[in-house]
């Protein structure tokens, strides 16, 4: 019993330091990204967000453990944060139309 | 019989109160619904930035990848390694070794004060190259008033967490909190951590001066 409740634990210990080697992985890509800049702004933003979302991902699923519980919690949070997030960005576009409306300079 | 039984489990079951639909505490559950309208709050600022960055092209770019780049990159390893031990601490508390989660719940404040103390120094820099709220020497206000919102919301979120986690350790150090409060202690560490898995790349890495 106490032999399977360490198996157990070191599993679990194994599974976070995982975890913590891809977080610590996908950042190294990003500042990799930032020193070489090879993107446009937007572009930049693009390809950061995606990992950002992924590393978030991560830390919520493992870290706060939600893939470990009961899926009504998880349908009762996600879906919701994810759609009011997305409503933010209806007017993001106009962000990028903005630089042409812009009066030019004197 | 069996039917019986069905039909007292029914009245009993899901309608009758009581019950956890979500098989959470009602902490656990709070905090959920806390992190949830706080990602809101953030996700707000950040949608706001990203805005303002990208329609701007004369935005300023002060961060130079050394020193300020790659100390926010070691701020990110600090955060991730403080969620670690958290992650430790939690799985020590509901083991009922209260040592092995003081302990690591020790070693989470201290990385968390690592990162509050780098961050200062980060926010010396910045004022005294003349950055203010509404002013900055290179021409668009808006970037000091977005920088310290957003890096001065998470540093409170920091130094809150911090405070948190010594209550917490003290709690369960002396047997008045249990397992529970760790792990929900943790969620919110966590969120601090993860929020800062998007001002990262945003503020800083989208600012490297070319």
């Amino acid at each position: 019993m106490i032999a399977e409740a360490s198996h157990a634990h070191e599993e679990g210990s194994k599974l976070y330091i995982m975890i913590w080697l891809g977080l610590l992985a996908l950042t190294a890509v990003e500042v990799v990204l930032a020193y070489v800049q090879v993107f446009s702004t937007e572009g930049m933003l693009a390809v950061l967000m995606f990992l950002s979302l992924i590393k978030a991902a991560m830390i919520v699923a493992y870290f706060m453990h939600l893939r470990f519980e009961k899926t009504t919690l998880v349908w009762s949070l996600i879906p919701a944060v994810t759609v009011v997030i997305m409503l933010l960005f209806i007017f993001f576009p106009d962000a990028v139309r903005a630089l042409e409306l812009r009066v030019p300079q004197p | 019989m069996a039917d019986h039984v069905n039909a007292v489990q029914l009245a009993t079951g899901d309608w009758a109160g009581g019950s956890f639909p979500y098989a959470v505490g009602h902490k656990k559950l709070g905090m959920w619904l806390f992190i949830l309208s706080d990602s809101l709050t953030f996700s707000a600022l950040l949608m706001a930035y990203s805005y303002v960055r990208v329609a701007t092209r004369e935005w300023p770019q002060p961060f130079h990848f050394w020193p300020s780049v790659v100390t926010a990159t070691v701020m990110t390893l600090v955060l991730l390694s403080s969620s670690l031990t958290m992650v430790f601490a939690v799985a020590a508390a509901k083991r009922g070794n209260r040592r092995g989660a003081v302990l690591n719940l020790g070693l989470t404040m201290f990385f968390g004060l690592t990162f509050v103390v780098l961050h200062a120094n980060e926010w010396g820099v910045l004022i005294h190259e003349g950055v203010r709220l509404w002013q900055n020497p290179w021409g668009v206000p808006l970037f000091g008033a977005t920088f310290f919102t957003l890096t001065g919301l998470h540093m409170f979120h920091v130094i809150t967490g911090v405070a948190y986690l010594a209550a917490v350790a003290v709690g369960f150090g002396k047997g008045s909190f249990t397992s529970d409060d760790v792990e929900v202690s943790g969620l919110y560490w966590h969120f601090v951590d993860l929020v800062w898995m998007f001002i990262f790349p945003l503020v800083y890495l989208l600012s490297v001066k070319g």
